[in-house]
């Protein structure tokens, strides 16, 4: 049987679809599948909303296409096709010298969802984003397979790279990884007491990779309070990564109440010590630290949560810290908070990164929770912010359109690459990215 | 020790997974299937994984024509040879039932078709005295169902056949493992009605290479089906025949 009627969701579990899911195990397989009509493909769902659903019509599940297709160890250069994992790719290669110039926090993300979504890493402000180190992709687009470089084909480039699969399905992609220093991190861990010591320590960061876990639940003179990580590749001895453990249950509402994440959030600053201290991590727990909980979605109960992630430009680090008062105050912020500085990196037109300051924060799925969360998109507007369409699951398309400006040249190549709209996704209709609202 | 592994019907998800884990080991693999241009993929894959040497050959169950050239491949290996069968084909019992021509490809695919390789392969394995066969049957062949017993016969004819094997290769140094994989969740079962339990195909290639160095005989993946095939044999047949399960 080739398709399959089920009911599917993003990471965040808050949206669902139900529809008809393909998941071919060869090339030749989605080449007929695909000779029927164009569909949405998708991986992994790590994204938390709806990018990767579509509800009552057709997708195709990528992840079983997950070869290494060939690499070059004079330039670095990996074959890969779209389905593999960036943390297998990083498992495989760490070893001979190499890492994915760019991993985001989840090693689970396949390569397509990657170019996709132009994920970015700890190290976004020195090397950019993810498509910034594609060297070429292969693209089934309704004009047939292309091959899609940034230099040839640059306005295909564009509207790919983050362009969330609407120009077609990414087949394969060749990507340039780095060569790394070592078989393990070197990580300098220290406490920061407030918000404005946080956005110093971010600027002065010298770190090839550097975040910032914010607890945000403390208020007052603790607001902003948080951990400073930086990393290093290095050499070292290894300590054994600990077993993978599973969520076997989805966990009642109490779990994450505001009481147990205040204490929660309180024991784990203090976990580093006033001084700081430098530790060595395997590469994984260092990139990818919750991929060793497996599920670890099922925290947040049947319901799911949002996560908030926005962007804002450096001189508006005022109204973010507005932001994260209102997020404190709430008391419905979940642990898993992120602070990052961003470069200017970006690869297409729909890149989320700009020059700025990144927060990101995890809620349970109430209704407060999603009241704050559109106050906070409203902010994000008005301080010239952008939204995160891999995060997303709330916004609307008048305050997205505000927020890319290159949105209409965008829709152009689309309009070309998928005449017919048969790539849409559920993400893309509550936005009405494709078509002027 | 210079390791070998043919692999038999190296596109399935099962083989993939088992290809690449015996690859990351450094073993040499010579993948063996129909889709040739879907071997080259995963040959490519298998050596950026760390085999020693991974080459595509062309293997078609109901030819068996083409089977001394693979063993000849094997043969120039140095070292230990083993071959791990993964080959098989299950059309809905409806189609076969629809088209009774269909059983005999079933039969070849899953049963005489593997054995007949294996025969050929067994001098081999013994001459260097060392080896393993893995051979794939499955819980369908522990008895006869309506909803698939042509394939579940065929399967049990294997499995007998390796349990003889099994009997001749100890003798001489190499070893037969006997797999029965549950549901495993694989492009043949994706979709289908009533599955329960469905295992990844990296788990079952991980409960195969646990198998083969600990020496076991017959395994069931994941374990637990070993106690519900346990309970399923022994339902009586006066019962069983008026059952749908």
């Amino acid at each position: 049987m080739l398709w399959k009627t089920a009911d599917y969701a993003g990471w965040g579990r808050a949206l669902v679809a139900r529809g008809e899911i393909a998941r071919p195990e060869r090339q030749s397989t989605l080449a007929a599948l695909l000779a029927e009509g164009l569909a949405p493909a998708i991986g992994m769902r790590r994204s938390y909303g709806d990018a990767a659903l579509n509800g009552g019509g057709r997708v195709i599940d990528m992840t079983r296409l997950d070869r290494f297709r060939g690499f070059d160890p004079e330039t670095g250069i990996l074959d890969v096709e779209a389905g593999a994992r960036i943390g297998d790719i990083a498992a495989a290669f760490a070893p001979r010298g190499w890492l994915p110039a760019v991993m985001p926090g989840t090693g689970l993300a396949t390569v397509g969802g990657c170019i996709g979504q132009d994920v970015h890493g700890k190290n976004h402000h020195n090397v950019g984003s993810f498509c910034q180190h594609v060297v070429s992709l292969t693209l089934r687009s309704a004009r047939g397979v292309v091959e899609v470089t940034p230099d040839r084909t640059a306005d295909l480039f564009r509207a790919t790279a983050g362009g969330l699969g609407q120009t077609g399905v990414i087949l394969s992609a060749r990507l340039r990884l780095l060569p790394r220093r070592g078989d393990v991190m070197v990580v300098t861990e220290r406490r920061v007491e407030g918000w404005d010591e946080f956005l110093a320590l971010l600027d002065a960061s010298q770190a090839t990779y550097t975040v910032g876990w914010i607890d945000a639940t403390a208020r007052g003179a603790a607001l902003g309070r948080g951990i400073l990580e930086e990393g290093e590749t290095g050499s070292g001895l290894l300590p054994k990564r600990g077993q993978a453990r599973r969520v076997p249950f989805d966990a009642p509402r109490f779990a994450l109440a505001g009481p147990v994440v205040r204490a929660f959030n309180t024991a784990y600053y203090r976990r580093v010590p006033e001084t700081g201290r430098t530790v060595v991590k395997p590469i994984a727990d260092f990139f990818f630290p919750l991929d060793k909980i497996h599920d670890w979605n099922r925290l947040y109960g049947k319901r799911g949560f949002h996560q908030f992630q926005c962007v804002v430009p450096v001189a508006e680090a005022p109204a973010l810290r507005a932001m994260l008062e209102e997020i404190a105050g709430s008391g419905l912020a979940s642990p898993l908070a992120v602070l990052k500085r961003m470069g200017p990196g970006r690869a297409g037109h729909l890149s989320f990164p700009m020059e700025g300051y990144t927060l990101a924060v995890d809620f349970p799925n109430r209704s407060e929770a999603r009241e704050l969360i559109r106050g906070l998109e409203s902010e994000t507007l008005s301080a010239r912010g952008r939204l995160y369409f891999a995060k997303d699951s709330l916004a609307r398309g008048t305050d997205v359109a505000a927020m890319y400006p290159e949105l209409a040249a965008w829709r152009k190549l689309v309009a070309r690459a998928d005449p017919e709209g048969a790539l849409a996704t559920d993400l893309v209709r509550r936005l009405s990215l494709r078509s002027a609202t | 020790m210079n390791r070998t592994w043919i692999i038999l019907g190296a596109t399935s998800a099962m083989a993939r997974a088992f290809a690449r884990k015996v690859s990351q080991e450094g073993a040499g693999v010579l993948l063996a299937g129909r889709d040739m241009e879907d071997l080259a993929t995963l040959a490519a894959d298998c050596r950026l994984r760390g085999a020693r040497m991974a080459e595509a050959l062309a293997f078609d169950a109901r030819a068996p024509e083409g089977f001394a050239a693979i063993i000849a491949r094997a043969e120039a290996e140095e070292g230990e040879i083993n071959a791990a069968v993964f080959v098989g084909s299950m059309p809905e019992q409806g189609a076969t039932d629809a088209d009774p021509a269909l059983v005999d490809g079933v039969i070849a695919d899953s049963h005489t078709g593997p054995a007949r390789f294996l025969h050929m392969l067994a001098p081999l394995i013994e001459a260097r005295g060392t080896g393993t066969v893995v051979g794939v049957a499955s819980v369908a062949g522990d008895r006869g169902r309506i909803g698939n017993y042509v394939y579940g016969s065929a399967k049990a004819g294997f499995a007998t056949y390796l349990s003889g094997l099994r009997n001749r290769l100890t003798r001489a140094g190499g070893h037969v493992v006997t797999v029965k994989p549950g549901f495993v969740d694989t492009a043949m079962t994706w979709g289908l009605p009533g599955l329960f339990l469905v295992a990844a195909p990296g788990h079952v290639a991980d409960d195969i290479l646990a198998a083969v160095a600990k020496r076991r005989n017959v395994i069931y993946t994941p374990f637990f089906w070993r106690y519900i095939m346990l309970i399923i044999r022994h339902i009586p047949e006066a019962l069983f025949k008026k059952m749908k399960i």
